[in-house]
């Protein structure tokens, strides 16, 4: 029996992308842009704070960091809380000492649980973007769009509460998102979001409630990518900072200023072994003379 | 389903007739940029589910946009820059969503052959009918787009069936990069028309060595050199075939780009090195020594 015929239709066989979200560009053919700061190399950090439950559905899969064993994985459930509790105050107190500004990416739950680390947070002049309510309550295509909303909703009123602020900034957990996902956030007030990691600088994507500004976090260069999938060494980690600062520095001779998004998990990059290797490498970031340490609301100024 | 598909013959790697390559070199060097599109909202292929969360997957979706936003401009100048041409293992729906990228390989001179239509529908399941339909889409679409005829394939997303061989012979395709038995070309047993496997070193491939070895960029720039290094110094005995398959989408990264610019700069530095394109090397074989 052949294939479904469907399977050799190509409806959206077309010039551009297969969908309306944004338009096709090539990167280098882009208006170049200039930080507010008039330096050349924004340095993005984003910190995300993730409620893990004991009990996860793992539905439609597990988050990155999920539980692993049978229940109750107290193992991974304490590895991750350790990072809510320990590993930040280290980011907290590095952040600090560096200058480094950077935007906390919040599950509602964790603000719920631990109102002392929000108020820290915002203390030291940190920013909160969303992050869902929690790591096992996921946006993906096929659910219900009501419910969806309401997941939406349930996190900002709860991060407002939590932080007396307007959210503006949401990252979907574990970077999942439905068909809907851009239309929902908008229509609750976010106005830049970091899931679609498809380009070096921020972009506009097309809502049915207007504009929704992507920051293309980086999904390659974090500690979860580079240390907890890929195995390598710190020091390599160090490196490919590095290597990815140069040469995105050589670029804004030709095309205008750069970004560098660097995501660091407080369980993963906050272990005692670990915190040296971050002071290293945020201290040579922080050094380097174009360097603009920036929150997420900063970096989407040229793009509203 | 076969226990052996008696695709073709053994050689076992000593004493093989001697192969020169063009110009006397020992080995052709070839480099092969995947420039694939992947769908947003793919059909399910009943074998094999194309992204691994539902539709639709934009963690997955926008890590391939970025090869052809922006990886493959700096994949492009890197090769610019050491005149190395490209062979494109081309998702040929490519033509129609990103015609500049396929205007610039054509200003280039780069060889372009079929990855199927796009790297998001598998050949798993299909009647023949279904599968000469994407052969004759894949010459038409380059044809029209870039003025070449197509002279290789590699099967999208690896998926073949057992007459996928038999079919591209028969049109008329010179070389298949989808077997990995060897690292000289070899024929393919086929009902009608002329086959050979090109090397394709799949082992060396970006995304194996990143995502199945876990390596690091550096790891596999010097991966990459001590390729060449082995095949340099057996192809004085016979002629070897060294091809870097590529994805902008991770070559292309900022972190990554470099480490495979001095791997390209090391290759070109060598004598008798032949740097050429995938039907080059097909050719220079059927008129030299195929039997």
């Amino acid at each position: 029996m052949p294939l479904d015929p469907e399977f050799l239709a190509y409806p959206m066989r077309r010039h551009g992308m297969d969908h309306e979200r944004y338009k096709w560009v090539n990167f280098f053919e882009r208006n170049p842009i200039q930080w507010p700061s008039q330096k050349k190399m924004a340095l993005l950090t984003v910190i995300p704070l993730e409620f893990f439950p004991l009990n996860p559905s793992g539905k439609p899969f597990k988050a990155p960091g999920s539980m692993v064993t049978p229940y109750p994985d107290f193992r991974h459930y304490t590895t991750r809380d350790y990072g809510n509790r320990v590993g930040v105050y280290r980011f907290l107190k590095l952040f600090t000492q560096l200058g480094v500004k950077a935007s906390f990416a919040v599950n509602s739950e964790v603000a719920e649980r631990y109102p002392i680390l929000i108020k820290d947070i915002i203390a030291d002049g940190h920013e909160i973007i969303a992050h869902g309510i929690n790591m096992d309550t996921l946006h993906y295509g096929g659910l219900e769009e009501a419910t969806e909303a309401l997941q939406i909703s349930t996190c900002i009123q709860s991060l407002e509460n939590s932080t007396q602020q307007k959210i503006k900034g949401w990252l979907s957990p574990a970077y999942a998102q439905s068909f809907n996902t851009p239309d929902l956030l908008t229509a609750a007030g976010i106005e830049y979001c970091g899931d679609w990691a498809n380009d070096d600088l921020p972009y506009t994507m097309e809502t049915k409630n207007g504009l929704l500004v992507n920051i293309p976090v980086s999904q390659e260069i974090s500690d979860r990518q580079i240390i907890t999938n890929y195995h390598h060494t710190e020091d390599s980690f160090i490196q490919q900072i590095k290597d990815q600062y140069a040469l995105l520095q050589g670029e804004t001779n030709n095309y205008g200023s750069r970004l560098i998004s660097l995501t660091l998990h407080p369980y993963i990059m906050g272990l005692p072994y670990r915190i040296g290797y971050l002071k290293e490498i945020l201290s040579w970031l922080m050094q380097q003379p174009d360097t603009w340490s920036a929150m997420a609301a900063e970096i989407v100024k040229p793009y509203q | 389903m076969l226990a052996d598909p008696k695709l073709y013959d053994y050689w076992p790697y000593k004493n093989r007739r001697k192969i020169t390559w063009k110009n006397g070199a020992r080995i052709a060097f070839w480099v092969a940029p995947n420039i694939e599109f992947y769908e947003l909202n793919p059909p399910k292929n009943p074998q094999r589910t194309p992204w691994a969360k539902p539709n639709p997957d934009i963690s997955g979706y926008s890590m391939r946009d970025y090869g052809n936003r922006v990886g493959h401009y700096r994949m492009m100048e890197a090769m610019d820059k050491y005149d190395v041409r490209g062979s494109i293992s081309l998702s040929v729906a490519l033509c129609q969503h990103h015609p500049e990228i396929i205007q610039a390989c054509v200003d280039r001179n780069w060889e372009f052959f079929s990855h199927g239509i796009y790297n998001t529908r598998y050949c798993y399941g299909m009647d023949e009918a279904q599968e000469r339909a994407i052969i004759e889409d894949a010459f038409k679409t380059v044809k029209e787009a870039t003025g070449q005829t197509i002279a290789g394939w590699l099967a999208p997303a690896l998926t073949h069936t057992e007459r996928t061989f038999n079919l591209i012979a028969e049109y008329g395709i010179k070389y298949t990069c989808d077997l990995f038995q060897d690292d000289q070309p070899q024929p393919i047993h086929v009902k009608k028309g002329k086959l050979i496997s090109m090397p394709y070193s799949l082992e060396i491939n970006d995304v194996i060595c990143y995502n199945s070895y876990l390596h690091s960029p550096r790891h596999y720039g010097d991966m990459i050199k001590k390729q060449f290094d082995t095949l340099y110094e057996e192809g004085a005995e016979s002629g070897t075939v060294l091809c870097i398959p590529l994805h902008a989408y991770l070559v292309g990264h900022p972190h990554r780009i470099k480490a495979f610019e001095e791997a390209l700069a090391y290759i070109t530095s060598h004598e008798d090195v032949w740097v050429t394109t995938a039907a080059e090397i097909a050719d220079y074989y059927y008129e030299n020594y195929f039997e």
